[in-house]
């Protein structure tokens, strides 16, 4: 039950990143209002939505640094390791995750997805060590900022 | 053994043209010798006298030693330490770092401490979850992955650096190992997951424990195809089974373990089910041995250490090699001394 739009989400790989990457656009064509709201003001609001609907279909844990879009819409910080670079050695024989039992793992998903989408070659892609300072904050506006948002100031 | 330019048994190597480290290992694998290597488990004690007695079983029969870092998530001495203590007898430990117990900044600052104490071989895991072992009320840390863990100790050796960017003043030569596992889904994955181990900076593999050599062959093929055997060496995970008991307990414990039913059933089925287990082990390294691509078998016979040299002994494998035996290679008249001399050979 818990997993099943997750699942979803991954069965329909296609449609999500299109989704997904039109909300990208979207949030991006609309820069020249954000500067005139004020990024101070308008950046809580798209973090909040952001983090509603991600959650709603992928478990989104706002870890601030999004890698969907090259993991076949499968989150990888739901892997109880955070791997995030391809599945353990630990996978059960059948495909569940080697610390719950009760959950597919997010990697065997992630290649269901990326064969959905027909991009199996981006397995290669090495993602760095996450960045726990991105915590919590959103993905999409620094997409849309084309770099990362400011580190908190000490 | 020991190598025509070695200045005291067991000293560190001077690096030749080509390769990485100071170790024997990495000497053994690019002589296109047929390597071995095998696991000690460290004790639950602060006795090192226990840790030599773990190795000595191994004596003549291995090139290198893995040393675990609190496998199956069991809290046991250190890897760091044991390794240490192993290079001090002329032993070449491969230090096994796993990600789920310390964060970044503990595991660099144990690379450089390893490699302060000699340790010239290190292979990077992501680690057994907490769940498995006998602390599983514990944090999990996995700040870094298996990969990004390669890119690190590929950083310090190459870049001289931190991973912050900050700079070392001398770099570890480490000889960069992971770990591989043919035998658990999803399996079209598995050979572009070694792909990239091998582009973060993995030299060497060490895989999972192999039942199915039918599974192996096929993996085997793909990574042929890919040209991954070129690119690294790659040496195959055996062990004996004590019992069909015990393989049915591994099965059900230890993650990442496939012990088809065929192995179990032959082991019902035998008279001896501890000499049958031994006997299964040495089929498998003569078959795993004639598969292409293959640099090596690794033996993991935890609680069966002694079986290991009689094993690799009937495989034939080293045919007429005798990897390191502190005894006779200390003993030996000089440090100069050609190979054929040696009294061990």
């Amino acid at each position: 039950m818990r997993f099943r739009l997750k699942t979803w989400s991954v069965s329909h790989a296609r449609l999500m990143r299109r989704f997904y990457i039109l909300f990208e656009q979207l949030l991006f064509s609309l820069f020249p209002l954000w500067r005139l709201i004020g990024f101070k003001r308008i950046g809580p609001l798209i973090t909040s939505v952001e983090k509603n609907i991600k959650k709603f279909l992928f478990d989104c844990q706002m870890c601030g640094h999004c890698v969907l879009d090259k993991t076949g819409m499968s989150c990888p910080m739901n892997c109880p390791k955070q791997l995030q670079n391809g599945p353990c050695g630990g996978v059960r024989i059948d495909s569940m995750c080697e610390v719950d039992g009760s959950m597919r793992c997010v990697w065997v998903e992630a290649w269901r997805g990326l064969s959905l989408l027909g991009t199996t070659a981006d397995p290669d892609h090495i993602n760095p060590p996450v960045d726990h300072l991105l915590q919590g904050r959103s993905s999409w506006l620094s997409i849309a900022f084309h770099q990362n948002p400011p580190r908190p100031q000490k | 053994m020991y190598f025509y330019d070695e200045p005291i048994p067991g000293a560190p190597l001077p690096i030749l043209p080509g390769h990485v480290s100071n170790g024997r290992f990495e000497r053994v694998l690019r002589a296109g010798k047929f390597a071995v290597t095998t696991e000690l488990a460290p004790p639950d004690s602060v006795d090192r006298n226990e840790v030599y007695r773990r190795a000595r079983v191994f004596d003549g029969y291995v090139d290198a030693i893995n040393v675990t870092d609190g496998s199956g998530a069991n809290c046991h001495m250190s890897s760091l330490a044991v390794s240490a203590l192993l290079t001090r007898v002329g032993y070449s430990p491969i230090l096994q770092v796993s990600c789920r117990d310390r964060n970044r900044i503990a595991i660099q600052g144990d690379l450089l401490g390893g490699a302060t104490l000699g340790v010239s071989n290190v292979l990077c895991l992501t680690g057994d979850g907490v769940d498995a072992g006998d602390h599983p009320e514990a944090k999990p840390v996995f700040d870094l992955d298996s990969v990004s863990l390669l890119g690190t100790v590929k950083i310090m050796r190459e870049r001289s650096s931190f991973l912050s960017g900050r700079q070392l003043d001398s770099a570890p030569r480490f000889f960069i190992g992971a770990s591989a596992n043919p035998f658990v889904p999803p399996y079209d994955y598995r050979p572009l997951r070694l792909k990239k181990k091998i582009d973060a900076g993995a030299e060497f593999i060490q895989s999972q424990y192999c039942f199915d050599i039918d599974r192996l062959v096929t993996y085997m093929n793909q990574v042929r195809d890919l040209g991954l055997d070129k690119r690294c060496f790659i040496l195959v995970g055996v062990g004996p089974l004590a019992s069909a008991r015990s393989a049915g307990w591994i099965r059900d414990h230890v993650p990442g373990v496939v012990i088809p039913d065929a192995i179990v059933s032959r082991l019902l089925s035998a008279k001896d089910q501890r000499r049958e287990g031994i006997k299964i082990c040495v089929e498998m390294i003569q078959q795993i041995r004639e598969i292409e691509g293959v640099a090596g078998v690794h033996v993991m016979a935890y609680r069966q250490e002694e079986s290991v040299a009689e094993i690799i002994k009937t495989s034939g494998v080293l045919e007429d090699r005798v990897p390191w035996h502190p005894q006779c290679d200390q003993l030996a008249a000089g440090p100069w001394l050609a190979e054929e001399e040696n009294e061990c050979n």
